[in-house]
């Protein structure tokens, strides 16, 4: 495969981890946090914290829609999905996600209710035309990357002039996340962030600009192979002994410093800010997530069927949100490995593939460096 | 006066199923004459009894029962009907067994298209005689509308053991290797292209296959060597290495190079992020065997066509967390788990 | 973030929609998100959506560079 065999040779991927071997000092540590939930599934995969130094240290971050989305907002699309004629559409990845109760997506489909897994919202869109009378519901979720096809589908749909299709709009923000993380006085100390490839690519990289200016942490974007990730490590290492504090960007056959500026225009006129939001483990971040612009609210399911939100509770055992912030590891939660598993998800981070607590247990728990 | 014979109509196979077709009388008799014992035809069948009788040998028989259920029917490279054949032969020969005879119990849904169970007999017919393992009794039922999904085919399967053979699943030690003998991923893939909302064309054919004959092979090579054999269905890999390490109480270290793949095969994983090592199979068989029979077993494998791409893929080692894990080419190693559930494609 | 892949571009389809093919496997997708697409092209694919166009020479640029950092040895 073009573009990404070659970002996986691991000759070269030793070369690097030896030329990282030689140019970390000696003296110190280097924790970076990995925002992107596909970076931790990445690294997890390749093995990569094998080929690190002993001083650099990989925090996970909350860059996993899934895992980032509070129980209550479940909770309301299985009510969703219950309704008379409603077809709730979804990614995969958010059928077997617990929600109050002991519930799902998945058990609510094997209980009776009309719930659809679609790869894409065109999916989503074309059963609406072929089934008039049914309700089709989009369960949209993700970063800025899985937001644009979620304005398409609107704006097709009003092209269309459809009449049975809207948005459980979950969509948030990765800037405002960073910022919550990098406030978080109770949190870890991150010395820099290796920045996502594919959110990057839609929104470029002026929106980190805080990061270094505001927090003096350096940021590398990087691509989404394992050879970008260990690049951008070095990249984040040379910032740090040389002193610098920079956004830089190392995904540059992808991303283009101002973005896409059309997918930015989608998002704008279809989205607009939400004051506030709640995210499982950040608690409620203002200017965080997106909700439709009043002009679109026929598309809006909350509107639509009025469905409220109310905060669930986590299971207070669970320490989803201390790990999406990085300030716990999956071996310091009680419940990770034994009531808590892969088939016994207790909180988001097990259930998403990418999710720390899931990407330490399937791929990594034989490694007890990591607890 | 002349005696006016008889004449019942063929079944149109335009039409399809109902409920009498299921009820035991004369539209039932038909039904089975005309379709399956037509498709399957064998001297068992023709005697028309309820149960088949045959001669036993003195030794050990082996004997499986499965059932299929998937979905869709018709796929590039198989249907229900060779699959079922495939399958159950497979288990019988996963022993190290040879396979015998078959039973399928076909249980088909009220609406169903005659002309498709046609086709499926027929494909089952032709696997049976292209293996020589005929299916030498049958059942038949036929359900209400929307309960079976097309049709359900179970089978059974019944084998002789050769003399001093005894392979099974808890018998690999430490050192001993593991080999697959082809590319992994193909059947699960080829299913995953026809279905709805996942659609994507490519050229990826189930590999579904009877393995008796590469298995005698093997027993011939090296069957003192050999620890055990299983085919890596439902799970893929994954789901196999792991059973085994259980079973065994062994680890596993397998190497990501060896393992073979076809472009296609990754490409389509790629897209729906799934792993390779998660997706069926129904074509090949993974084996474990001492290390000192590895280069015989390994050549007797690629000499016959269903294993020309046979490798070898890792070893096993003492682990009393029975760890399944993956050096990848980067060096650093991961766990293949077996998934909690269906692998699901993702976005993230 | 998210599950995305680079993949070749092999038909322009109407609708803002094209084929792609990645190692023999083919899907119709949107480019509705990416302007003067051809046939030949790299995009990446997310969600059934081409989200960019990829910039050959800066990949080359980029394996270059890790090329460096690998030593002359890799």
């Amino acid at each position: 495969m073009k573009y990404v065999d070659e970002f996986r040779d691991g000759e070269l991927a030793r070369g690097v981890a030896e030329a990282l071997a030689r140019i970390v000092r000696l003296d110190r540590d280097y924790r970076f946090m990995e925002f992107c939930g596909g970076h931790t599934h990445a690294i997890s995969r390749y093995g990569l914290e094998d080929l690190l130094p002993s001083n650099v240290r990989m925090i996970h971050g909350p860059g996993c829609p899934v895992c980032v989305l509070p129980i209550g907002r479940i909770d309301a699309a299985i009510r969703l999905a219950k309704l008379p004629k409603v077809t709730l559409c979804t990614y995969a990845d958010l059928m077997r996600v617990p929600a109050s109760g002991g519930a799902s997506l998945m058990k609510a489909k094997a209980d009776g209710a009309d719930i659809r897994m679609v790869y894409s919202t065109l999916d989503a869109l074309r059963v609406a035309e072929a089934e008039p009378d049914r309700e089709v519901v989009f369960f949209a979720i993700g970063f800025e990357t899985t937001t644009p096809p979620t304005a398409l589908a609107v704006r097709r749909a009003i092209e269309k002039k459809l009449d049975n299709f809207s948005i459980f709009c979950n969509h948030v923000l990765t800037p405002a996340a960073m910022r919550a993380i990098l406030g978080d006085r109770g949190g870890v100390e991150i010395d820099g962030f290796v920045g996502p490839s594919h959110v990057s690519a839609v929104i470029g990289l002026r929106p980190y600009g805080f990061v270094a200016e505001d927090f003096g942490k350096p940021l590398v974007v990087a691509g989404f192979e394992p050879l970008d990730v260990m690049q951008a490590i070095v990249m984040l290492v040379r910032q740090l002994n040389e002193g610098r504090c920079d956004v830089e960007n190392q995904y540059g056959r992808a991303v283009v410093s101002e973005g896409n500026k059309k997918a930015q225009a989608e998002m704008a006129d279809i989205f607009e800010l939400r004051e506030t939001f709640e995210w499982r483990g950040l608690g409620c971040v203002p200017a965080s997530a997106l909700r439709l612009r009043d002009a679109y609210a026929a598309f809006d399911a909350e509107r639509r069927f009025a469905i409220e939100t109310p905060s669930a509770k986590d299971n207070p055992a669970c320490e989803c949100g201390a790990i999406l912030r990085g300030a716990k590891r999956p071996h310091d939660c009680k419940l990770f490995g034994t009531v808590c598993t892969p088939e016994t998800p207790m909180g988001s981070c097990m259930v998403s593939s990418e999710g720390a607590c899931a990407a330490q247990w399937t791929y990594r728990r034989f490694d007890a460096r990591a607890a | 006066m002349s005696t006016i014979k008889a004449y019942r109509r063929k079944l149109d196979l335009l039409g399809r199923v109902d409920l009498s077709h299921g009820a035991g009388g004369r539209a039932m008799a038909q039904l089975i004459a005309e379709i399956f014992h037509k498709a399957l035809d064998n001297d068992w069948l023709r005697r028309g009894n309820d149960q088949s009788v045959f001669e036993v040998g003195a030794g050990r028989m082996a004997m499986t029962t499965d059932a299929f259920v998937v979905s869709p029917l018709f796929f590039p490279g198989g249907d229900i009907g060779s699959l079922a054949v495939h399958g159950t032969v497979n288990d019988i020969a996963m022993s190290g067994a040879q396979p015998l005879y078959l039973s399928a119990s076909f249980i088909i849904e009220e609406g169903f298209s005659l002309a498709d169970l046609a086709r499926i007999a027929e494909s089952m017919g032709a696997a049976a005689r292209e293996t020589g393992v005929p299916v030498i009794t049958g059942d038949t039922k036929v359900v209400e509308r929307g309960k079976a999904d097309g049709v359900f085919i179970s089978t059974a399967g019944v084998g002789v053991v050769p003399d001093g053979l005894d392979l099974s699943g808890d018998k690999a030690r430490a050192g001993d290797i593991v080999l697959i003998s082809g590319s992994i991923g193909d059947h699960g893939v080829a299913i995953m292209s026809k279905r709805e909302n996942l659609e994507f064309d490519c050229e990826i054919r189930s590999d579904s296959a009877a393995l008796h004959g590469l298995v005698a092979n093997m027993v011939a090579a090296a069957g003192a060597s050999l620890r055990l054999m299983r085919d890596p269905t439902r799970g893929g890999l994954a789901a196999t290495l792991n059973e085994i390490a259980q079973q065994s109480r062994v680890g596993f270290r397998l190497d990501d190079a060896a393992i073979p793949v076809k472009p296609e095969v990754a490409a389509a994983c790629e897209l729906l992020g799934l792993d390779p090592l998660n997706v069926a199979n129904e074509g090949k068989l993974v084996a474990v065997a001492a290390p000192e029979a590895a280069s015989a077993i390994l050549d007797a494998m690629r000499a016959h066509p269903l294993g020309r791409d046979s490798a070898i893929i890792g070893t096993a080692v003492e682990d009393e967390r029975r760890f399944v894990q993956l050096k990848s080419s980067f060096g650093g190693s991961r766990i293949v788990d077996w998934l909690a559930g269906e692998q699901l494609p993702r976005i993230c | 973030m998210c599950l995305a892949v680079p993949v070749r571009v092999t038909e322009l389809l109407p609708d803002q929609m094209a084929k792609i093919s990645l190692d023999g496997v083919s899907k119709t997708v949107s480019v509705a998100l990416v302007d003067e697409l051809r046939v030949g092209d790299y995009v990446i694919l997310h969600v059934g959506f081409a989200l960019s166009k990829i910039d050959p020479e800066e990949a080359e640029r980029t394996l270059s560079l890790i090329r460096e950092i690998a030593g002359p040895d890799s």
